[in-house]
């Protein structure tokens, strides 16, 4: 199975742990993620004005380069995943968005949003299959209590992210079980921790984290999973908590024993 | 057309949100993680947008308290989406000449060692142009 793979900016500087065990991880488990080439960063926020139409073009360019590779394209981050996936939808489904888009690119085939857009954790789950991750697992990861934080971006808006049920998600939980550890039961798993705000309003950034921190640590959590680099970023820093928090490839890569 | 009418208009446009549907039930402030720091909660931005006094949230520091969590989007029974307005009323804002709301200089002041690279994209998104 190969993937072209769109890491994002952050994934080459502040979350390269992300990225490594992502695409260690890959390989042990057989499948090939292979970086688009003169990848743009996405903008890490979605444009969600209809009227904004510079602002989407680096992630229709992700997009138009994996479709004439003939390939799915697969995310890691979440927001990168939020951004290229609600643009995808644009373009298939906003007429206008869509021609202006085409107007300004100057494509040889126009582009409606053909491309697959997968987050490795649906690659997990939908093409590898937790039963077969369980299977190839070295390093069963037996008796470690982990906080799936899903936060906002990987779920919302549903209707378009269509990576789980966005109010009650069990694809983290079903992957904590599949490395041998015990998921734990908590409130604020897919509640925001106010990531976007840590520059403008570190004081807000500061009260969202402590309560999803609060939270984890409340219900007996050891650890907290999340594949966000912001979320991590946010958590540690301004959450209050000495509860590590670490990126699910992380994990992943320490139960493959390819760490 | 007075300039009232025109902003209404443009934001209507630019979020493409339609008020009307809105029952008033107030699960987009209930489940708003920022709302206690909004001046206007996103509920007021649907019925504040309807009668037109975009002047009004236009000068409030809420435009940039959302955190584009999607929550009042995913979670609104009538699928108003009222995030849309908060953004278009701060793009009304940030598009006029000189009225960023951050500036690339003010960022180095703000860094600190573990801060990850789409946050400075993301602030520079939401709060200039």
């Amino acid at each position: 199975m190969k993937f072209s793979y769109y890491p994002g900016c952050t994934l080459k500087t502040k979350g390269k742990d992300l990225d490594r065990y992502g695409r260690l991880c890959a390989e042990a488990l057989g499948f090939t993620l292979q970086e688009l080439p003169d990848w743009q960063c996405c903008g890490a926020v979605y444009p969600m004005a209809k009227d904004e139409i510079a602002t989407k073009l680096s992630a229709v360019r992700a997009l138009v380069s994996t479709r004439d590779a003939g390939e799915e394209l697969v995310t890691l981050c979440s927001a990168c995943h939020n951004v290229i996936k609600q643009v995808n939808n644009d373009m298939k489904t906003d007429a206008d968005i869509a021609l202006r888009v085409n107007n300004y690119l100057g494509l040889e085939t126009p582009y409606h949003g053909e491309t697959n857009v997968l987050h490795y954790l649906e690659v997990l789950r939908d093409r590898v299959g937790f039963d077969n991750i369980k299977a190839a697992v070295k390093n069963p990861l037996t008796g470690r209590k982990i906080a799936a934080y899903y936060g906002c971006l990987l779920l919302r808006p549903g209707k378009v992210m269509q990576f789980d049920d966005p109010e009650n998600p069990t694809i983290l939980e079903d992957f904590i079980r599949a490395i041998g550890a015990q998921p734990v039961a908590w409130g604020m798993r897919n509640e925001c921790c106010g990531g976007y705000v840590a520059v403008e309003d570190k004081t807000q950034a500061q009260k969202r984290s402590g309560i999803v921190m609060e939270d984890a640590a409340s219900n007996g959590a050891d650890t907290v999973i999340t594949a966000c680099p912001l979320c991590l970023y946010n958590l540690q820093k301004n959450g209050g908590s000495t509860l590590p928090v670490v990126y699910f490839t992380e994990l992943l890569a320490e139960a493959l024993g390819v760490k | 057309m007075s300039h009232s009418n025109h902003a209404t208009e443009q934001v209507l446009r630019s979020s493409g949100v339609d008020v009307r549907k809105c029952m008033r039930c107030g699960k987009c402030t209930a489940t708003c993680p920022a709302f206690d720091e909004m001046e206007y909660h996103p509920h007021q931005f649907v019925y504040m947008v309807e009668k037109g006094e975009i002047e009004k949230l236009a000068a409030s520091p809420s435009i940039y308290k959302c955190l584009s969590c999607f929550a009042c989007v995913d979670r609104c029974p009538r699928g108003v989406e009222p995030a849309k307005l908060v953004e278009a009323v701060r793009l009304s804002v940030i598009r006029k000449q000189g009225q960023n709301h951050m500036s690339p200089d003010a960022i180095p002041a703000l860094l600190d060692e573990d801060m990850p690279q789409q946050l400075f994209v993301t602030a520079l998104r939401k709060y200039s142009k």
